[in-house]
């Protein structure tokens, strides 16, 4: 799978109570909680990922709470991609089984200027940025979540999986 | 570190996993899939593990006495939409045959009512959709937090997989002074790992100050391993953890215990006799300095309570500094006890009526006001010293408030003062 759209750079520590405040957990339905990614930076965030995006961002991102309203937000909203440095892992866990990519890419934040047109090709491991013509290499995320991500999440593996027994 | 070393060193994480996954040993990196003995939804998480559910398309759960479903994030529901996430939990769990089930009146915070209630079990893997569910490896369990999706597919097997991590020893001498507690330590712990100090790993807690701490205490350190990005925060089980769970015998729990020093990716050394009290100043719980370092500034709202530090211990040192004293004119103090039991057990002790005779209200159990949904919501410029957990951007309510974490003792004293105050300059 290779995703490819503009980039939305943010820094270190993005944690999930700015990505999606608490006083939205009440919601559940996608098309509500993603008005309101990344709210926690700034009321309308999220009008930045309209049209398709990657967010590229530093360490740890997702760090705090196990709320997969934010990962989910985040989909919603249209961010086809998180590139971070590195990822608290139950953002990670919640990313892959809600079927966002998320790939640990060390040293990306200097690679990548914020609106940068980028592509990340998920199983190579190869994020290329398109407007400066460079490109770096990381691991690829591990096939058995690579086979998660192409079923489009863990619900739909594992329905998959089942079927097959 | 030799991770290629031919005698099985282990610890007691590593024993956990590969009890729990029908191995001899496992080492840090690899891949096991475990059988849970326990899995935890509230009324946020529960919801959107519901709905994963349902596009399963199964009818039965794995089992529905190892899943345990407890409301606390709206206790009581704040608003309709709430009301009817947790009018959907009941519904699931009438369908289910769920008998681990604490509504509104029976239970109060999860990671409290989990032990309380028998849950937890030395040697237990236990997952919760709540990040703090690493709570429980107070009790020498492997317990961690897990999204919802995650959790509909636990629903659905009974087992998940984990990547082994690899552990950090924090080892911890000596005798705390008076009013310095578990919450100091594990501040400064956090301060000196930093916020992703701990991502992937877990973080064992060893040491003389550890044993000789209650389960209360061994709670707090667990229950902040997350904030460092722990996957778990372990304590071997022993004599005190016996006595809380009702056991007749420590020995059972003999065979989890680590083999020593080379268990471990790294030791970091605490002598806990020359610790202040800690605090950790916004917008991060590892921005922790001694609070002699700490400007004095002006309290707006105090908030005893939460996950971390709400327990009947923390009531008591915080109303036995508040006794005979007065909230500041221009600060509140709002007290939240962690549980229904912990509720029980204030007011038998009397120190429910301490805390409302000194100015301050007293709320029933529950996550509210930690998170920013209700029961206390933070407005902007407000400051706000906490004996929580997360002092992020926005996390009690406005982004523009600001939130310093501290010891229950702190909290008290602060509340009296209206500026954040060394509890030891009070007694």
């Amino acid at each position: 799978m290779i995703v490819k759209a503009r980039a939305v750079k943010l820094g270190d520590n993005v944690d999930t109570d700015v990505i999606l405040p608490g006083k939205y957990l009440a919601l559940t339905d996608p098309t509500e909680l993603r008005e309101h990614a990344m709210e926690g930076l700034s009321p309308g965030f999220a009008s930045k990922f309209v049209d398709g995006a990657v967010i590229v961002a530093g360490e740890n991102f997702g760090q705090g709470s196990s709320r997969e309203h934010a990962a989910i937000a985040l989909k919603a909203a249209a961010v086809e991609c998180v590139v971070a440095e590195s990822f608290a892992r139950i953002f990670y866990r919640n990313a892959i089984n809600i079927g966002l990519p998320a790939v640990e890419c060390p040293g990306i934040l200097t690679r990548v200027a914020d609106g940068d047109q980028v592509s990340v090709d998920l199983e190579q491991g190869k994020i290329m940025n398109l407007t400066t013509g460079t490109t770096a290499n990381t691991e690829p995320i591990p096939l058995h979540l690579q086979q998660v991500l192409n079923d489009g999440g863990i619900i739909e593996h594992l329905k998959k999986k089942r079927a097959h027994q | 570190m030799d991770w290629n070393r031919s005698e099985p060193v282990v610890n007691i994480i590593e024993k956990i996993l590969a009890r729990a996954s029908d191995r001899e040993q496992v080492r840090p990196g690899e891949i096991v899939e475990a059988r849970i003995n326990s899995a935890m939804v509230h009324d946020i998480t529960g919801p959107l593990t519901v709905e994963s559910w349902k596009k399963l398309e199964e009818k039965k759960v794995w089992d529905p006495d190892r899943i345990v479903v407890v409301f606390d994030h709206f206790l009581p529901p704040p608003t309709e939409q709430a009301a009817k996430l947790q009018k959907m939990m009941r519904d699931f769990v009438d369908e289910q045959g769920i008998r681990n089930f604490y509504d509104i009146g029976r239970g109060g915070i999860c990671h409290q009512v989990m032990p309380e209630k028998g849950h937890v079990h030395p040697g237990d893997v236990i997952v919760g959709a709540d990040s703090h569910t690493c709570t429980y490896g107070a009790f020498g369990a492997f317990s961690t937090g897990i999204g919802s999706t995650e959790m509909a597919a636990v629903f659905a097997t009974g087992h998940l997989w984990f990547k082994v991590p690899r552990t950090i020893r924090v080892n911890v001498t000596g005798s705390f002074a008076p009013f310095v507690m578990a919450k100091d330590l594990i501040l400064q712990v956090l301060g000196k790992l930093g916020v992703s100090g701990a991502n992937y790993r877990g973080i064992e807690f060893t040491g003389q100050t550890v044993e000789d701490m209650s389960i209360g205490g061994r709670m707090t350190l667990c229950n902040m391993s997350i904030e460092a990005g722990a996957k778990t925060g372990v304590v071997a089980p022993d004599a005190k953890t016996a006595e809380y769970l009702g056991a007749s015998s420590s020995n059972s729990f003999e065979s989890l215990r680590s083999d020593g020093d080379s268990a471990y990716e790294r030791t970091i050394e605490i002598d806990s006799s020359t610790l202040s009290p800690q605090v950790a100043r916004p917008h991060s719980p590892d921005n922790v300095a001694p609070i002699e370092e700490i400007p004095e500034s002006r309290v707006d709202q105090a908030f005893l309570g939460s996950c971390t530090n709400g327990r009947t211990e923390d009531l008591r040192i915080a109303a036995k500094i508040l006794d005979g004293k007065r909230v500041h004119d221009h600060t509140r103090l709002i007290v939240t006890p962690a549980s229904q039991d912990v509720y029980q057990n204030c007011l038998e002790e009397g120190l429910l009526e301490i805390f409302t005779q000194s100015g301050a209200i007293v709320t029933n159990p529950g996550c509210g006001i930690c998170i920013g949904i209700h029961l206390g919501v933070l407005a902007p410029g407000d400051v706000c010293v906490s004996s929580s957990n997360r002092n992020f951007v926005g996390r009690m309510g406005s982004p523009q408030a600001k939130i310093f974490l501290a010891s229950p003792a702190t909290v008290a004293a602060s509340a009296i003062t209206g500026r954040i105050t060394d509890p030891r300059k009070l007694s």
